[in-house]
């Protein structure tokens, strides 16, 4: 009887389509927007979530997130390198300048100036130059999506020159890095040259970068730090999630995107649904001459659930092929979305989203076939 | 012709018959308390094999309710029905479902064939929901099919017949399967006075078997010819027989 609910479910391929596509733009407008929720959220962490060599990150006490930085002084690093459980701690400096190239463009760029001599915090991913050439004078490193900003459709070349806070800068490398929340370009350059690139102020450490000894945790070695010192020390992932957690309660991204996810649930459920439920109500009388003929309630009730479970599966399927096709066109085509994709969670997530919405039209359905009276056939 | 005239054409020749239906004092009441309606009024009536048997009566005389209960859709409120020896009261539930699939075959008014599946297919469900393989169905419905006259439209969908050609399907679907009891319902009412023609004959030819009851509720007088035997009823009663 399998055979025969398939048959009676794409005889009317209209509303059998119909309710394929209910499905599958519930599950396009869910997983898309959970997916885009997720990249953009992530992007505030970075480029901090780009520098994994250390797990300890020591700050000012009253930083809300990694773009909101009040400086610590260039002797701190010392107070920290003298502590208890500390392998090592470099100075880390993160902050804004602008940066203008010949033809005059000039381009707001995220600076990071990583330590002079052990040069941790580099990017990891460089696709062109080399590493210790950023150890010559006035080198930077530029990442490839920040490059083809600043110099729109040419080609990668290294050698060229910018200026930044009239100091002459000279592009040193190219690198991949993970795409910060704003677009900006993101630029390297070693520590001591970085706080030239920007205006000046009395202190201009961001950070201090460190690294736990062998037989200390970095929770450890982070409770040291702040029992020892006035500042804030955080491992790599409370800091992470510091950012992300100030983004998510500061601004209005989780509500605009809860709303439209909320959306894609309610039109997913209410398009499948509705469709599912009209389709059982039209075979009704189908379903009343096959009770007669002898098809139990748990048979009808699997047959029922199996045409859910079918326009589930398929509609499914192609909501989340539908989803992977927009991310891998629409990152190819434009480079500010780089770095979004969709992710297995939210693809578990929106099957688990997908049972609720076919449980919810098949319940909805098959409560009419259930209490049918077989007699009805007569009627 | 009339009732009565048919009825006493036909009444001459039961007494050598197997009994098929044995109704037993038939009580329905439809609705509770003060809304309560009696449909039936202790009916008791056999119904013999290898005869067809036509029950007719105005609309509302309770004839669908009384084969809904002969077929094992509804239950009496009292009294009992047995079918060639089984009594439907000792059968509940599942067992009731299961007796039903195996012994009774409806011919509905509307045909109730499923648009999507071919004639060969819709005639197969019966033996599908006994759980036979779907291919050996198929074979047998093609074979009862080929009875019904329809051995050139076994891949034909409903829509692709006319209305009686549909109904033989429907005929062929009711039969296929073997069943003691053939409950028709209507079967002519949809159908131009030729295509009913074609239709009864065809009951009257290939449903009617020896150890086989046929019942046809009917409000078409021109069929009344083809009935071996004619239930009058009237308010819930059967008036004449």
């Amino acid at each position: 009887m399998n055979w025969v609910a398939w048959k009676m479910l794409n005889g009317d391929t209209v509303k059998y389509l119909a309710t394929v596509f209910g499905v599958a733009f519930g599950v396009l407008l869910i997983a898309q927007q959970c997916s885009i929720f997720v990249g953009i959220i992530g992007r505030t962490a970075n480029p901090i979530a780009d520098v994994r060599e250390p797990d300890i990150w020591v700050m000012d006490p009253y930083l809300q997130n990694s773009d909101e930085i009040k400086p610590l002084t260039d002797g701190d690093v010392y107070r920290i390198r003298g502590l208890t459980g500390v392998d090592w701690a470099v100075r880390m400096y993160k902050g804004l300048a602008r940066a203008k190239v010949e033809s005059g463009m000039f381009r707001q760029v995220i600076l990071l100036g990583i330590d002079d001599h052990t040069l941790i915090g580099a990017p990891d991913r460089i696709i062109m130059g080399d590493l210790a050439d950023l150890r010559q004078p006035d080198a930077v490193m530029v990442d490839a999506a920040g490059y083809n900003a600043l110099w729109p459709g040419e080609p990668f070349k290294l050698g060229r020159e910018l200026e930044m806070n009239d100091r002459r800068a000279k592009i040193v490398g190219i690198c991949n890095t993970s795409a910060p929340f704003q677009t900006f370009p993101v630029m390297f350059a070693r520590y001591s040259q970085a706080i030239g690139f920007t205006a000046k102020e009395r202190n201009q450490l961001s950070f201090i970068v460190a690294s736990p000894e062998p037989g200390y945790t970095s929770q450890e070695v982070c409770n040291i730090i702040k029992k020892e010192t006035e500042f804030e020390a955080l491992t790599y992932r409370q800091f992470f999630w510091l950012n992300i957690g100030y983004y998510l309660e500061h601004t209005g991204i989780p509500v605009n995107f809860g709303i439209t996810i909320a959306l894609g649930f309610i039109v997913g459920t209410a398009i499948a649904g509705q469709t599912f439920y009209l389709f059982t109500l039209e075979n009704l009388k189908q379903f009343g001459a096959l009770k007669a003929m002898g098809v139990t309630n748990m048979r009808l009730l699997g047959m029922v659930l199996l045409q859910a479970m079918i326009v589930g599966v398929i509609g499914y399927s192609l909501g989340m092929g539908l989803t992977a096709l927009f991310f891998e066109v629409s990152t190819k085509m434009l480079p500010d979305l780089r770095g979004l994709h969709l992710l297995w969670e939210i693809a578990a997530g929106t099957a688990v989203v997908v049972v609720f919405i076919i449980i919810f039209a098949s319940v909805l359905s098959v409560q009419k076939v259930l209490r049918l009276e077989p007699a009805v056939v007569f009627r | 012709m009339s009732v009565a005239t048919a009825v006493s054409e036909s009444a001459m020749a039961h007494t050598s018959k197997q009994v098929g239906v044995a109704c037993h004092n038939l009580v329905k009441d439809c609705g509770t308390g003060e809304t309560a309606v009696r449909v039936l009024h202790g009916i008791t009536v056999d119904v013999l094999a290898s005869e067809l048997t036509l029950l007719v009566g105005p609309s509302g005389c309770g004839k669908t309710t009384l084969i809904s209960i002969i077929a094992g859709l509804l239950y009496p409120t009292s009294g009992d029905v047995s079918l060639f020896g089984t009594a439907q009261s000792s059968l509940k539930g599942g067992k009731l479902v299961n007796f039903r699939a195996r012994n009774v075959g409806f011919v509905f008014q509307q045909y109730n064939l499923l648009p999507s599946l071919t004639a060969a297919e819709n005639a197969s469900i019966p033996l599908l929901i006994q759980g036979m393989p779907r291919p050996k169905a198929i074979e047998e419905a093609n074979r009862v099919l080929n009875d019904v006259g329809l051995g050139n439209k076994l891949k034909s969908k409903p829509n692709q017949l006319s209305g009686g050609q549909q109904q033989r399907v429907a005929i062929a679907r009711a039969l296929v399967h073997q069943p003691r009891l053939l409950v028709c319902d209507e079967p002519t009412a949809a159908l131009d006075a030729h295509s009913g023609q074609t239709v009864m004959e065809l009951l009257k030819r290939v449903a009617v078997q020896p150890d086989r009851s046929v019942i046809v509720v009917t409000h078409d007088s021109r069929v009344y010819s083809y009935g071996d035997r004619i239930l009058e009823m009237a308010d819930g009663r059967i008036v004449s027989s």
